[in-house]
């Protein structure tokens, strides 16, 4: 009897299985292939925009994505430098090895964690209660809670052309018994598409015509915990773009295209679409950019990211030789889409549980998610709440203002999703106090008290947390007078009277290393001095989202329970009232996100609840 | 380098209690006295900034009302309660003072400017109920009036954008939605060859979007001004008597009555009250298929007037109707307004309107009874003589249910109030956003600025999630690796 069974050891199932561990539950993965944990099966590369948050929000809650992209990554880029400390993000190209390899070494020396090699075919459910799994080869194991991260697995159908096939990924097989056995049960199931390029011997290219790009210097680190000298070698990516010629091939192609002959209909993202996709819609557009990464330090291969595709190989061969540097280029995979299942994400409570059946937990792609960052976010957050679930102690979920996890899971199960769901900055509302700078101090907190920090890294922590509010009180309390040359040079104009150095700070035109210099202070570490910089430079902006999340966190507290009875509300149209009968929003901060949900439903909702004396006040889970 | 620093909106930190909400308590447009109340935690702060100090619950200080400028614009009686003993449990201050819709609009919208929110249609209830206030007998009602409030609401801020008012604001929306996508667009898609922030048309057109705020806020306070509260066309053909309709409202001969069809070729306004409620009525020419140049442009004109009316009046002779008693059931009756509609309107949607069957005087009595049987429990068709006063009042209350006079739910002018309240924080935020683009300040500031632009204006509009932005983003460029 294991307390947590994980299905599945991609960046959902290892994120689950490690947090379950560290919780110290005795944790069982079982994966199909044990050579395929940590696999990267779409591009060679973790973070970007909005993902590193996520990835940041890992790493504080003790994950392992983080560091194993400091382990593995081989070009490192700071995006948005200059929009601003909220929508900085970076993004890591990664050694598809090396990255497995940390992965494996993870999962294989976790005290508390075995894993298991075996397709699992099977739940085994007892009234409304998943209490373990069946594999193949009909063993049985049973566990108090089970957490399905089966990524594209499930039903999953491989498009080259108009040749297709069952598969998982390629060169793996697809779960189409546990798909067949979940079909049976009361989940409302979906099919999604995704994609990817062809991939190309680097010995096959021309480079000398190619723009390189070399990452930054010095070379950022993704982690929170890993120590200098993490990285391995770093070399550059390349950038080329699709010609003329390449249009008129794909144009010409289209008529085998499954895409556009009617064979796929499972829904793509539209923020990552196939080059096909890119020219019949953009039709205007004469040229796409293609980023070339490498897929890691011991492989020729190449990855050409912004052609992903699912023509037939014959025109994939073509329309890639017609792209500069690439004229002689040599396939070692072909591009593909798969289309797989998924279950509708309101049908999961905050906690990834589902509502049909306790003690299942969904992570991942299953949710209609994409990217592994996203993956990696629910994997952990599955892996906690399967734990707490498996204690009986109550179920923790980040609110949408602590966050992109939690931004995250709230936008999945409120609103479902229609297409891959990919996170961006955008969706967050409270962007500028969702950091990757301040992810630890948003969480590191919670992740001890569930048990999933060392000690090393919470002190590691605290003892930032102390530079940060001694040098917050330093500036409060430290004077500069008139006639401090060096100072007024700072400023690029002279103080007529005294100031103290959190005044100064909020002139936009100084910067708080320069000052402090200036003022003959001492300069603690940098992670330190950018977040003082940040709470200080963008005080306005960060009370007036706070007060927003005050009142949001008294409306997250009044809790609705699972069960109402909608139907018994008066005055609620149908319309919603059935929107809120699909979702059964936890608290009525949700329901009031519900798309279609006005604020008088809301109060209708909140005068029904106090009458039947249900209205309970909760401290909301911050 | 990160340069930033801006003062936000004053808003008076109240921790994680409900907003403080304001909205007049009164009916709107009553002469005399009216009650604006203000509930919540900072309901006694924001009180003192209009009023001054209020040193004791319970008493009444007889004060001047400033604007958050400090010009003095009423003076009245001040009133405040303390929490638990008040209304809605909550801090509450009513301020009593001289009836009159801009009196009341400029004190709501001054309580706003210093961090109250405009109350939702019941509200005030809402809150009493929730504190315990009401007891288990009023329960219902509360349920009963926030369902039938807000759908009242609803339908009076649609009715209270007139056609132009209404097609400014959806394009002051579709600009900013458009300069939000290339803001956003250059955050989340930073390698897509689309980073917009440095390019100079986005100054531009935030300066742009600036002047159409400016224009739209200024007619939004001019119509507040000027042609506070309802608007109402006549319209009808030649000599359905729409001019005699329009001097029994008006009670002097403003436009010219004679039997001659097609007299009236231009459009006459006339201002009156209605219950103390500001009234526009405009008669215009008789609709008909004309051959005259001028005839016609008066036609077109009539049907432009009821088009952007809050209301029409359509002015049917009654006794040009078939209502021999084989005719007299309503699907016949029906029928024929049906045909006359075709004719008047030419198909276009008119946004509200009554039916007013007019000349009743001109028929037989017994005709006359079954007529008014007939459309007895009908709510928007009426009968009268416009000449001899028959079934007027009648047709007046009809008008002031469509108006929101003296009704609990929220008026048309309440309506407009949210409006300007809308458009003044969506100038602000927008004056924000401009100056820190102007400032170099990092673009996610200017994309939070202007996120508040679009939250602001969504309260006239319906709101703009952020999945409605990226989707325009997806189909604007070409966006993927």
């Amino acid at each position: 009897m294991f307390d947590v069974i994980v299905v599945g050891g991609g960046h959902a199932g290892s994120e689950a299985a490690l947090a379950a561990a560290r919780m110290g539950a005795d944790t069982l993965l079982v994966t199909q292939n044990i050579e395929t944990l940590g696999q990267m099966s779409c591009n060679p590369a973790i973070g970007g925009i909005g993902k590193s948050h996520l990835v940041r929000e890992i790493d504080a809650l003790g994950g392992v994505m983080a560091e194993a992209a400091d382990a593995a990554g081989i070009h490192f880029r700071v995006l948005n430098a200059r929009k601003g400390p909220a929508v900085r993000a970076t993004r890591a190209q990664t050694d598809r090895q090396l990255y497995k390899q940390f992965i494996r070494a993870r999962l294989e020396n976790q005290p508390g964690l075995r894993i298991f090699q075996q397709s699992v075919d099977d739940l085994i459910v007892e009234g409304d209660r998943v209490v373990g799994v069946v594999t193949q080869m009909q063993q049985r194991f049973m566990a108090r809670s089970v957490i399905l991260t089966v990524g594209t697995f499930l039903g999953g159908i491989i498009h080259v052309g108009l040749n297709q096939q069952s598969g998982g990924r390629a060169g793996d097989s697809a779960s189409n018994r546990l798909a067949d056995r979940l079909r049976e049960l009361p989940f409302a199931v979906g099919r999604l598409k995704t994609g990817t390029p062809p991939r190309v011997d680097a010995r096959s290219v021309d480079f000398s015509t190619l723009t390189p790009q070399p990452g930054d210097q010095p070379t950022p680190k993704m982690s929170f915990w890993s120590p200098d000298g993490r990285h391995p070698e770093q070399v550059p990516c390349h950038i080329t773009h699709t010609t003329e010629k390449t249009h008129d091939i794909i144009r010409a192609g289209l008529d085998r295209s499954p895409l556009y002959s009617g064979v796929i209909d499972g829904i793509g993202p539209r923020y990552c679409p196939s080059i096909e996709d890119k020219i019949v819609r953009f039709a205007d557009k004469t040229s796409h950019q293609i980023f070339i990464e490498p897929e890691g330090l011991s492989t020729h291969e190449l990855y050409p990211n912004g052609i992903s595709t699912s023509l037939p190989y014959d025109v994939q061969i073509d329309l890639l030789r017609s792209i500069p540097g690439f004229e002689s280029a040599h396939i070692t995979r072909p591009g593909y889409a798969i289309e797989y299942d998924y279950f509708e994400p309101k049908e999961l409570k905050s906690s990834l549980e589902t509502k049909h059946l306790n003690g299942l937990f969904f992570a991942g792609q299953i949710n209609g998610t994409t990217g592994y960052e996203e993956a990696g976010a629910q994997g952990i957050l599955a892996g906690i709440n399967a734990v707490l679930q498996a204690r009986g102690d109550p179920a923790w979920s980040p609110a949408r203002s602590e966050a992109y996890i939690g931004v995250l899971v709230d936008d999945l199960i409120t609103l479902g999703t229609l297409e891959p769901y990919r996170m961006f900055t955008s969706r967050a509302e409270y962007r500028l106090i969702l950091r990757q700078d301040n992810a630890d101090q948003r969480l590191c907190a919670t992740a001890r008290k569930f048990g999933l920090l060392s000690d090393e890294q919470f002190q590691a922590f605290e003892q930032k947390q102390e530079a940060i509010d001694s040098l917050k009180g330093e500036l409060k309390s430290a004077l500069v007078f008139a006639g401090n040359a060096a100072v007024d040079a700072v400023l690029r104009e002279p103080m007529h009277k005294e100031y103290r150095l959190s005044e100064l700070i909020k002139r936009p035109e100084v910067n708080l290393p320069d000052l402090l210099q200036a003022a003959g202070r001492s300069l603690p570490e940098l992670d330190v001095i950018e977040q003082v910089e940040i709470e200080f430079k963008y005080q306005g902006y960060i009370d007036r989202q706070t007060q927003e999340i005050s009142r949001l966190k008294a409306q997250q507290g009044l809790v609705i329970p699972l069960d109402l009875d909608y139907s018994l509300i008066s005055g609620l149209s149908n319309e919603v009232r059935q929107k809120l009968a699909q979702v059964k929003p936890e608290n009525i901060g949700q329901a009031g996100r519900i798309s279609g949900v006005t604020p008088a439903a809301v109060s209708l909702l909140l005068v029904h609840l106090k009458r039947k004396g249900g209205l309970v006040k909760r401290a909301a889970t911050i | 380098m990160l340069r930033a620093s801006l003062k936000t909106h004053p808003e008076p930190n109240t921790g994680d209690a409900p907003a403080t909400i304001v909205a007049e308590a009164t009916p709107s447009g009553h002469a005399g006295i009216s009650v604006v109340r203000l509930s919540g935690a900072s309901a006694l702060a924001i009180a003192q900034g209009v009023v001054g100090r209020i040193s004791k619950p319970r008493h009444a200080y007889f004060r001047s009302f400033k604007t958050s400028r400090g010009t003095v614009f009423d003076q009245g009686v001040v009133l405040y309660f303390r929490s638990p003993n008040s209304f809605t449990g909550e801090d509450v201050v009513e301020f009593q003072g001289h009836g009159g819709p801009i009196v009341v609009s400029t004190l709501i919208q001054t309580c706003v400017e210093m961090g109250a929110r405009m109350a939702r249609p019941g509200e005030f209830s809402e809150r009493a109920f929730l504190n315990d206030k009401m007891d288990l007998v009023q329960l219902e009602g509360v349920a009963d009036l926030i369902a039938s409030a807000s759908e009242q609401a609803a339908k009076s801020a649609l009715g209270s954008l007139t056609g132009i008012f209404s097609k400014a604001v959806n394009a002051l929306v579709t600009s900013v939605i458009e300069l939000r996508i290339y803001i956003e667009a250059s955050i989340d898609f930073p390698e897509e060859e689309i980073d917009f922030l440095a390019e100079p048309f986005v100054l531009e057109r935030t300066t742009l979007i600036e002047a159409q705020l400016r224009q739209i806020l200024k007619q939004a306070e001019q119509g507040r001004r000027l042609q506070v509260g309802f608007s109402i066309a006549l319209v009808g053909s030649p000599n359905a008597g729409k001019s005699s309709v329009l001097n029994r409202f008006s009670g002097q001969d403003s436009a010219i009555v004679t039997a001659i069809p097609g007299t009236t070729r231009d459009v006459i306004r006339e201002q009156l009250l209605l219950d103390g409620y500001p009234i526009q009525i405009a008669d215009t020419a008789g609709i008909r298929e004309a051959t005259d140049a001028i005839e016609q442009e008066g036609i077109a004109r009539s049907r432009q007037t009821a088009l952007m009316a809050d209301l029409s009046l359509w002015i049917i002779d009654v006794t040009a109707l078939d209502l021999t008693p084989l005719n007299l059931s309503r699907s016949m009756l029906e029928q024929q307004l049906v045909s006359a509609e075709a004719v008047l309107f030419k198909d276009q949607a008119t946004r509200k309107r009554l039916v007013v069957l007019n000349k009743l005087d001109l028929l037989p009595e017994s005709t006359q009874r079954a007529l008014v049987d007939l459309l007895a429990a009908d709510s928007d068709t009426f009968t009268v003589s416009a000449k001899t006063g028959l079934g007027w009042d009648h047709l007046l209350s009809g008008i002031k249910r469509m108006v929101g006079v003296g009704d609990d739910s929220e008026s048309l002018f309440s309506a407009r109030t949210r409006h300007i309240v809308a458009l003044s924080e969506a100038a602000h935020y927008l004056a924000q956003a401009k100056k820190s683009l102007m400032a170099g300040l990092p673009g996610e500031l200017m994309a939070e600025d202007l996120k508040q632009v679009q939250v602001a204006l969504g309260e006239i509009t319906g709101q703009v999630t952020s999945d409605d932005l990226l989707g325009k983003i997806f189909s604007s460029f070409c966006i993927g690796k």
